[in-house]
């Protein structure tokens, strides 16, 4: 019993499953979240607070599970999570046009959340199952897999995450070695339809040119990316409003709670997507290029954790939720700062938002528990 | 089929069961190198490179330089009455995206407003920033909409001008728009001085439009002056009131009343008829808002023919008393035919004036040339405006000397073939009130006034005319409802026919300008009615009433001393009398 209320085995207790430069990366980024949150929303600190706390109890839980117990949730969670979206397509609530949320009688849920982190998950687990005696099939299965609930997503519709989703389990089949023939096709036709697009900007952007397979606010999207002046007021507001947040901060920014962006109510989604600009308008280059260290030190942490990993499952897991933080950051980064469009997607650990939070934090909890497990599990 | 085909190359491929390829990973940091390397390229560009451009734009969206409104200067009558005074109102806007109010929301507003819902909902659902729900409402009106705490709903200040004299002064004062810009009479006239300066500041707005701080003030607003008229509110209200009623009396189309002060050419009173609210001007029309004495013209008739007899005194081709034949009451000149309305016999120049003969005062018009009859029309003031700056001032017609027929020499003689408006008329007049000569006329108030004028006519002989019209007054005179009891006056009647496309018609302008007292003149007094038709048409039965109900009360409230007794309140007077009475 004394041994028990030790504090100090206590301590050892928590703090055994958790991976040490991660935890240490994490806590920066949130604080930092917490740093901008005072200036940008105050009243949201305590449900940040909270937010937070269950993230960690969820990373913790996470770290505690062996890749095994991973592996075997994998396909019930996917299967759980193709389902809630069959659900969402068929009686979900409509917000804003789109059709993502369902009701669940106590809260409402966004089950292509849950895709994020399952997504990857079930893809691994496969290709750990196929281990040895991969063939072409198998990609096509994967595929398969993977376009299932992309497809669902993208219906909803929700374009950012179904990127998300979908470049989840992208990488997974990199990782598992997918050849260049598929890979390059695909590349050259995406960078040749950009540079369509870009190109022809003008002509495709006219009112009245539909796109076949995007919705009309899609279409709006890429095209006040190509140019935001074109709808100041409308389309273009969010993107010119961040760039001149990020431009008129300078180099040290204009001083933490100083940004007239963010405090007169110009920036709009200041606390969630835009976040960005809020950091870089009140702490110029330097706070942003902080923050994209800091991003490269955890992808590092994380590819180092990928690269020694005993399994092909932990492996092709670890990879491709690293990568996935990756993407979160740079296609926030990116869209804010008008280099790409806007989709919704959150600034990873620093953009308010629970569910978000949580998704990450068990993303975390996955790799620290990949590399915690890393010798226990042999081959 | 190729998909099989490429299954066989997977199959073989030596990546699928070696450990993680190598190089897949060193592509995927080059990949992940690249895109750290656009964000920070990005950022590098936006901060460093652009940040002039887009810190002005941000400047640009935050801070705002505020006009701040300076108050209006009043407008008041000589003594200091305020005749136009602004008042703060509110009034009521709204930023319709940001407007998302529930029905019920809605009805109480427009409730408030007095506004239909309707109306309410499409000013709500236009597609601006910015629309005005409604303007110029009751601060307190303002504050209970701001009670309610509608989303979107604002209030700004601003002044609405109150016209406390209402239709009495309103073709003096005018009236300013919505926006606090003089539109008519004084309020535009004396718009840069009544409007002042607006001050500046400089202020950092929110997205919604609110005021967060204000950084400085850069220039406090200047107010604007308080403007003193001439006119006189007791005297105003005399000439418009009698006006008024001879208006009903005579079922009159217009009409209009004019004082002048003779010592200082201050305007003591401008009445229009008919006239309007400026209080509430929801039905204005244009016949109501027309300022007559100033921008109608009119042919003046015999109110002309002083200056005739005058002119001839002057140049010495005839005396007070020299005789004129008028007889048959006929005269033909070329090919046109004149006549006196009622035929006379031979007439001395006094009668002339005082019966009113059209044909003496052509006899008289004939003996110069009519280059010195042009110049002592222009001289008087006619054929140009007056310039008191006043809105919409014409000057009549006057055709140039070269021109003339000796018919129209005859006709203008008499007040025909030409036309003035009634201010000019009673500028005309000082030569007779103050002893030949003629002082601008103001219609602010005049301090200082100038002692000598502009001389058309000397001394004696604006004396000798002055004798004359107070002639018109007395028995055997066109005027005799002109007399005011206790002063001695004197006038001219005007009866002219209105030309109608061209013709003259059946419709006539009936027209008094007096002078008084005559002993030492302080007032000139025109009056004009513009088709009278009641029955009575002549100067000497419409104008001149009006003439003596406001010189009467005008003289009384001016304090001037009586220089008739009161009583018998006419006596008859011989030619020769005033004469000896002047000389006293």
């Amino acid at each position: 019993m004394n041994s028990r209320l030790d504090p100090r085995r206590w301590l050892h207790y928590l703090l055994a499953p958790l991976d040490g430069p991660l935890t240490l990366l994490i806590l920066i980024l949130v604080g930092y979240a917490a740093v901008v949150m005072v200036s940008a929303s105050p009243e949201r600190l305590g449900t940040l607070a909270l937010n937070t706390a269950v993230a960690f109890s969820v990373m913790w839980i996470a770290a505690k599970t062996p890749p095994s117990r991973m592996m075997s949730a994998a396909l019930p969670l996917y299967a759980i999570g193709v389902l809630l979206l069959i659900a969402v397509a068929l009686f979900g609530d409509v917000s804003k046009g789109a059709r993502r949320w369902l009701n669940i009688g106590v809260t409402r849920i966004q089950p292509s959340e849950l895709l994020k982190i399952a997504m990857p998950l079930t893809l691994a687990w496969y290709f750990q199952s196929r281990e040895g005696m991969l063939r072409a099939r198998d990609f096509f299965i994967a595929a398969g897999l993977l376009l299932l609930p992309v497809g669902l997503i993208a219906k909803q519709p929700d374009l950012g995450t179904s990127i998300l989703v979908a470049a989840s389990g992208f990488y997974v089949l990199f990782f598992a070695g997918l050849t260049w023939r598929l890979i390059l096709p695909v590349a050259v036709v995406g960078i040749v339809g950009i540079g369509a697009i870009v190109a022809m900007g003008d002509t495709i952007c006219q009112p009245g040119v539909d796109w076949p397979g995007l919705r009309e606010y899609q279409k709006h999207r890429v095209c006040t990316l190509l140019d935001p002046t074109s709808d100041p007021l409308g389309k273009g507001f969010h993107i010119i409003q961040s760039t001149i947040a990020i431009g008129s901060g300078g180099v040290f920014g204009k001083g933490w709670g100083k940004g007239t962006q963010t405090h007169l109510d110009f920036l709009p989604e200041r606390h969630t997507d835009f976040i960005f600009a809020v950091l870089t308008e009140e702490f110029g280059l330097a706070g942003a290029l902080f923050l994209v260290v800091v991003y490269i030190l955890l992808i590092f942490r994380g590819l180092f954790i990928a690269a020694g990993a005993p399994t092909l499952f932990s492996r092709l897991l670890a990879g491709a939720l690293t990568l996935i933080f990756f993407t979160y950051a740079f296609v926030n980064m990116g869209m804010v700062s008008g280099i790409l469009p806007v989709v919704g997607v959150p600034l990873p650990f620093v953009s308010y938002g629970g569910t978000a939070l949580v998704t990450l934090c068990l993303g975390v909890g996955m790799l620290m528990s990949i590399q915690r497990h890393r010798r226990r599990v042999g081959t | 089929m190729t998909k099989a085909k490429k299954g066989v190359t997977f199959n073989h491929n030596p990546l699928l069961r070696s450990e993680l390829p190598a190089w897949r990973p060193r592509f995927v940091l080059l990949c992940l190198l690249g895109g750290s390397l656009a964000l920070v390229g990005r950022a590098a560009y936006l901060q460093g490179v652009n940040d002039q451009f887009l810190q002005a734009k941000g400047e640009s969206r935050y801070a705002r330089v505020l006009e701040v409104p300076a108050t209006r200067g009043k407008i008041t009558d000589r003594q200091g009455d305020v005749l136009a005074v602004s008042s703060p109102v509110k009034s009521i806007w709204a930023i319709p995206e940001d407007a998302r109010l529930n029905p019920g929301q809605v009805r109480q507003l427009a409730g408030l407003l007095e506004m239909p819902v309707q109306e309410v909902n499409q000013k709500l659902s236009v597609d601006k920033d910015f629309v005005f729900l409604k303007r110029q409402v009751s601060p307190e009106l303002a504050d209970r909409i701001a009670a309610l705490k509608l989303p979107g709903i604002h209030d700004q200040r601003e002044y609405r001008r109150f016209y406390p004299g209402g239709d009495v002064m309103a073709h003096v004062v005018g009236f300013t728009g919505v926006d606090d810009k003089g539109q008519e009479g004084i309020e535009l006239a004396f718009e840069a001085a009544l409007a002042g300066k607006p001050g500046s500041r400089r202020v950092v707005k929110d997205r919604r439009g609110n005021v967060v701080e204000d950084v400085q003030s850069i220039r406090l607003p200047q107010d604007g002056r308080e403007v003193a008229l001439a006119i006189d509110n007791k005297i105003q209200y005399l000439a418009h009131a009698a006006l008024k009623q001879a208006m009903l009396d005579h079922k009159a189309k217009a009409g209009g009343v004019v004082v002048i002060d003779a010592k200082s050419g201050e305007v003591l009173a401008l009445a229009n008829a008919p006239t309007y609210n400026p209080n509430n001007r929801v039905k204005l029309t244009g016949d109501q808002l027309r300022n007559r004495a100033l921008t109608d013209t009119y042919e003046p008739g015999s109110t002309m023919k002083p200056f005739t007899a005058a002119l001839a005194l002057e140049k010495g081709k005839v005396t007070a008393n020299t005789i004129i034949n008028c007889a048959p009451g006929r005269m033909t000149i070329g090919s046109a035919t004149i006549s006196d309305a009622h035929p006379h016999g031979a007439l001395s120049v006094t009668q002339v004036i005082q019966k009113s003969s059209n044909i003496g005062a052509a006899k008289m018009a004939l003996s110069f040339p009519p280059e010195t009859m042009w110049k002592m029309f222009d001289d008087l003031g006619f054929g140009s405006p007056l310039k008191l700056g006043f809105p919409g001032e014409v000057g009549g017609r006057l055709r140039p000397a070269k021109n003339w027929r000796p018919i129209e020499q005859a006709t203008m003689s008499y007040g025909h073939g030409m036309s003035v408006n009634l201010m000019q008329m009673a500028n005309a007049y000082q030569v007779f009130a103050r002893d030949g000569d003629i002082v601008p006329l103001s219609l602010s108030r005049v301090d200082t006034p100038p002692v000598h004028g502009t001389r058309v006519f000397s001394p004696q002989t604006a004396r000798e005319v002055r004798q004359m019209l107070e002639t018109v007054v007395q028995p055997g005179g066109t005027a005799q409802q002109a007399n005011v009891p206790g002063y001695r006056v004197g006038g001219k009647t005007g009866t002219s026919m209105k030309l109608v496309g061209g013709h003259y018609a059946n419709r006539y302008v009936a027209s008094f300008v007096g002078i008084a007292p005559i002993s030492d003149p302080r007032l000139i007094v025109a009056v004009m009615i513009d088709e009278p038709s009641n029955g009575k048409r002549y100067g000497g039965e419409v104008a001149a009433p009006v003439f003596a109900q406001v010189t009467g009360g005008a003289l009384r409230t001016l304090g001037v001393a009586p220089d008739a007794p009161l009583k018998p309140l006419q006596v008859a007077r011989g030619a020769a009398a005033p004469v000896v009475r002047e000389a006293m």
